[in-house]
This record gives C-alpha cells, structure tokens and sequence, in this order.
C-alpha cells in the first residue's frame, strides 16, 4: 500500500506543498474572522486591506471601527503570533526527530519545552526585581532563559538516550519524563519562594496561551522566528544523511559533532521563544511532521519547510478553536493541540513497529 | 606501477576509556598490513577478534595508535568521502526513505550534478540488481535486499574515478555477504572485483573463508587481536591457520575452475 503511494512521491509531493500552501492563508483569514464576536469575512477582508494599505485608521472620523479594533488590534496580532509559533514548532519537532533519528521525538514529550518554561521562570525569579520584565527587553530577556533552560534539556536527554546506535525509544521517553519532573519542579521552587508578585508572573506566565498576543511579541516571534526558519532549512541534506547513523554520516563528509551542536541549539532556541511568548503547546512538532512525512516521505529538503506551513496551520485552526468552542469562555490552546495530539500520539505508539521504530 | 593505497603500520587500538591496559582493554595489538590499489584483502577470523575494530580504525572512526597511512587521501572531510567509502555491519536506518533516495545519499559529497548523480543511482542499482525496488520504502525490504541498498550506495559514493581527487579509491566493506544468498554473493564479489579492476583498493571483513579464498588478492587473519597471518591467500588460508584461528579440522582443496585453495570442513 505505501509502495504505490510512494510511487507517486514526486506528485504528492507538488499536492501537498500546493495544499499547505493554500491552507495557510485560508485558515489565517479563519483565525482573523471567527472568535466571540463573528465578522464576516468581507468585513475582515476589508479590515485587513484597510490596515495594510492606510496607516491611518479610520479615515475621517478619527475614530477607529469596532470591527477595525477587532481584526487589526486583537485578532491579527493573535494569528500571526499563532503562525510563527506553529511554524517553529513544526519545523523543531521535525529537526527533532531527524536529530534523534526516531519519529517519536518531539520537544515537548522529551522534556525540552519544560526545560525552557524552568529556564523562563528562574529569568523571571531572579531578573523580575532588576526589569519590570513588559517590555521587548523584558520579553527577550525570559526568551534567553528559555533557550538556556531547553538547551541544557536537549543535551541533557540526548546523550543518556543516543549512542551509536541511534536513539531507543524507552529512554528517550523515560529520560524526557525525568527532565520534565526535574525542571517541573524547579519551576514549583521558584513559586513557592517567590514573593507574590513574582508568582503572579510566573503563574501568568505558565498559563501562557496565545492570548497574550502584542504587536511587541509578534516582533521578537517575527525577528528571531524567522532567523531559525531560515538557518534550520540549511541543515536538510545533513539531517538526511545523519538518519543513516552518525558514522555513516561522517562517512559522507560531514562534520557531524558540530552539525548536532548547531541543531541542538537552534532547536531549542526555536522551542526556547515559542515557550517564551505562548507557553507551552505540546503535540504540534509531534504530529505535523509525523504527518508530513507519511505523505510525502522522510527527505528533509521537503520535511522542514512542509512541517513549518503545517505548524502554522495547526496552530491558527487550535487557536481558532479555543477562542469559539465554549465563547465566550477561551480554552488555554495547549488543551486543543492537546486533546488533538494525545490520542494520535498513543496510536503512534501502538503502530510503531509499522514505521520501522523500535 | 603498483601503488600501495592503504598501508597499515603496527596499529593498536584499546577499548575507549580504559585506563590500564589489561588483555581485555586491547582491541588490535600491533597490527601491520597493506593494500595495494586494485587489490582486495579479506580480514578473517573467529568472533570478536576485532576485524570490525580494524576496520572501523581504518574508516576513521576510532582511535588508535600506530600509523593507518591512505596514499593521497584528502584532510578534507567532503573530498575524503569521495574516496573513501564504508559499509557498516549493521544498518540502523529506519526511516521510509525510497530506496532511491537511500542510494542517492551516496552523492552528498559530490558536486558532478542532480542528473549525473541520477545516473549513477541508477547504474548502482542495477549493478546490485535491485533497480526494481527503486521507488519502494527501504523499511518494507527484507534484511538481504536492505543490504544490496546499503551496498549500492556505498558503490555509488565512489563510482568514478574522476570524482576522486589523486584518483585515490578505498572501499571499506564489514561483512558484505552477511545477509545474501548465494546468487547475490556472487554478483557482488563480481562487483568488488569490478571496481578493483579500476584501481580501487577494497579491505572486507568475511566469515566466508571460501569467498575470500575465491576473489580476495590478499587476506589478513586475525587471532586474538593480534596478527596471526597476513599474505596471498595461499600463504594465509592453510590446514594450520585455519585449525589456530577457528579450532576446526580442515582439508584444503583444489578449486576445479579456479587455482584458489577450497576450505572443506572435516
């Protein structure tokens, strides 16, 4: 059965990148027109090229729109928030499981997303008396955290569960369930002895979500996004090669100790910011390139850019959902991807053996 | 001109991280022997006699001491890996690559193009007789045809001699016929000695004394870590060597085509 879909790669491939492609601004345009407040979508259309050509809203009376506030202030900030950091986690999750040559590995299973969130809280503890922690630097500051606390996780997880013989699911697993109590703790520490303004932030913090969403988080999501959307794209015939194992790999002429150097650090830089500025939304790198992969095969050239169209995608339909579901009460989004994500996570596991996992 | 491609010079290798060297902790002690371009040397022995380790130090992946001098081999990594080309025993890859994506990883290090590299998947896949799996998942094969895809890609890393700078070609095969029927061994000692024909220099590690007989120039047999014989195949594979390294009565035999010394168990 996947012989003769895989027959067709080349062709499926064309599909799916047409189809991601399309999806993405159509479920961007979702995101902008439903929420508790339903616009029509010639409103939103019009809101939204209101915005991008007139850099004066509301002409005339000076006075801006209810629906002008809505799409422009609240809900585009919001998507394009939700866009990056499904992006990220997309094309992480898909670096991840390259890296760890296993289909199983995603950030947020294998402790890297608690790693960050413990490195946020410790910048938040220690650097909340010196900034009010509100402002880009404030933001970028508990970003930084992030990405310490997630590298020290990848490191941490990578060398008890990989050696030459690749990466073995159990202790990958069971390493990733042991960051993720350490680093979970640490984060309960820090609450408990911090003083109550600083637990509001954290607790503020952990709940995270994308409802936070500011033009000032959209920046540092765009600018620091982007780079690691660009730079990881580079690393597509290595991650390639290195699914033939890391001697194999250097067989072919790589130099695989600073390839993995680089990939540990921009995949937690990547997980680092998403958990900085959206917290924690678990599932999304497990299951679109998992996804991607069954579609159009595991070639990295394809994988990443495909994983990160899909990310986004995922993320602004979950989002999307959240807001409408119960409106006007919102979910947190992680509960979406969540509930998305478990089962299909738990079906992966049972079929395992049909990927050629071990 | 004969030219010595792969010369190796009393080369110890210890298990990594032992502190003393105990018997235990010595992996190859002292090992010397050559290939010259256009040769094959098989490297026997019984289990654990460290072939692989030989030949893992050999590929650069271990240390060692003593010298493993490659004749013109490149410092840099990419150009190396268009002369040097390594088979591992075990293949751990377990993602649905395409058997023809799975080969053509072979051309990373290479710049000769997409449609040159093409052809020459192509050409590698048919000499391993396995361009009808060409576009099957390398991950529903059976363990002997994984090992043809695994082969075919080695051979496609170092297809011609053009690509390889100083012309300078080592084939590094761990076991090669492990997983193949005796049709398919055959087609790939043809191949091996294909390749050699064009100046490569090929070092296998074979559990098959009779193939090695057959198609190796020369062979080293190890015991215990340690050299024990190294030669032609005559000099190697006698009553005696083959009685020290494996413990088995032997007589040898005549090939009835070939001049090459048959190994029948008694």
């Amino acid at each position: 059965m996947h012989s003769v879909g895989q027959q067709h790669a080349f062709s499926n491939r064309a599909i799916v990148i047409s189809c991601a492609c399309a999806l993405l601004p159509i479920s961007f345009f979702l995101a902008l027109s439903f929420g508790t407040v339903s616009i029509s979508f010639s409103d939103t259309l019009w809101s939204l090229l209101n915005s991008v050509i007139a850099s004066e809203p509301a002409s005339g009376t000076g006075l801006i729109s209810r629906t002008d506030l809505i799409v422009q202030q609240i809900r585009l900030p919001r998507a394009l928030l939700a866009a990056v950091v499904g992006a990220l986690l997309g094309i992480c999750g898909a670096t991840t499981q390259g890296l760890f040559r296993n289909p199983l590995a995603d950030p947020s299973l294998i402790g890297v997303t608690a790693g960050a969130s413990a490195g946020a809280a410790l910048t938040i503890f220690y650097a909340g008396s010196l900034t009010s922690l509100s402002g880009l630097p404030g933001l970028g500051l508990v970003s930084i955290g992030a990405f310490v606390g997630g590298s020290i996780a990848v490191i941490l997880v990578y060398s008890l569960a990989t050696n030459t013989q690749g990466t073995s699911v159990a202790t990958m697993l069971l390493a990733g369930i042991a960051i993720t109590a350490l680093a979970g703790s640490l984060t309960n520490i820090l609450e408990f002895f911090g003083d109550e303004q600083i637990l509001r932030r954290i607790s503020l913090w952990r709940m995270g979500g994308l409802d936070g969403a500011s033009y000032q988080r959209v920046a540092i999501a765009a600018i620091f996004g982007s780079i690691i959307l660009v730079i990881l794209p580079r690393f597509s015939t290595a991650l390639n090669a290195l699914l033939l194992g890391e001697s194999e790999a250097r067989h072919l002429g790589l130099s695989v100790q600073s390839i993995k150097i680089k990939l540990v650090l921009l995949v937690a830089a990547g997980v680092g910011i998403s958990v900085a500025l959206a917290g924690t939304i678990a599932f999304i790198g497990l299951i679109i390139p998992h996804m991607i992969r069954l579609l159009i095969g595991p070639d990295h050239r394809y994988l990443l850019p495909i994983s990160a169209l899909g990310g986004a995608i995922l993320l602004l339909l979950s989002d999307t959902i959240a807001r409408t579901i119960v409106s006007p009460i919102e979910l947190p989004v992680g509960l979406v991807t969540a509930i998305l994500g478990a089962p299909f996570f738990i079906s992966l596991l049972r079929r395992r053996h049909e990927f050629g996992m071990r | 001109m004969i030219r010595r491609l792969l010369d190796i010079d009393k080369v110890s290798i210890r298990v990594q991280g032992a502190k003393k060297s105990t018997a235990h902790s010595v992996l190859v002690n002292s090992v010397s022997c050559y290939v010259n371009a256009g040769e094959v040397l098989a490297i026997i022995g019984a289990n654990g006699a460290g072939k692989s380790t030989l030949l893992n130090a050999i590929a650069g992946d271990i240390a060692f001491t003593g010298n493993i001098t490659i004749d013109g081999v490149s410092d840099q990594a990419k150009l190396r890996a268009r002369q040097v080309a390594v088979l591992p025993q075990l293949s751990l890859l377990n993602f649905p690559y395409r058997v023809s994506e799975v080969v053509g990883l072979a051309r990373i290090p290479h710049d000769s193009g997409r449609q040159r590299d093409d052809e020459i998947v192509q050409e590698a896949l048919t000499l391993m007789d396995i361009s009808y799996l060409s576009e099957r998942l390398y991950t529903e094969l059976s363990g002997g045809e994984k090992q043809r895809v695994q082969l075919a890609r080695v051979f496609a890393q170092i297809w011609q001699q053009a690509d390889a700078p100083n012309g300078t070609r080592l084939l590094l095969l761990d076991e090669p016929t492990a997983a193949l029927d005796l049709g398919h061994q055959k087609l790939l000692m043809g191949a091996i000695r294909e390749l050699a024909s064009h100046g490569v220099a090929v070092v296998m590690v074979l559990h098959d004394i009779n193939l090695a007989a057959r198609y190796a120039d020369k062979a080293l047999a190890l015991l215990c870590s340690e050299r024990l014989a190294f030669g032609t195949i005559e000099q190697v594979i006698t009553r005696q060597n083959i009685k020290s390294l494996f413990d088995v009565d032997v007589h040898i035999a005549q090939h009835p085509e070939h001049n090459s010394p048959v190994v029948i168990g008694l």
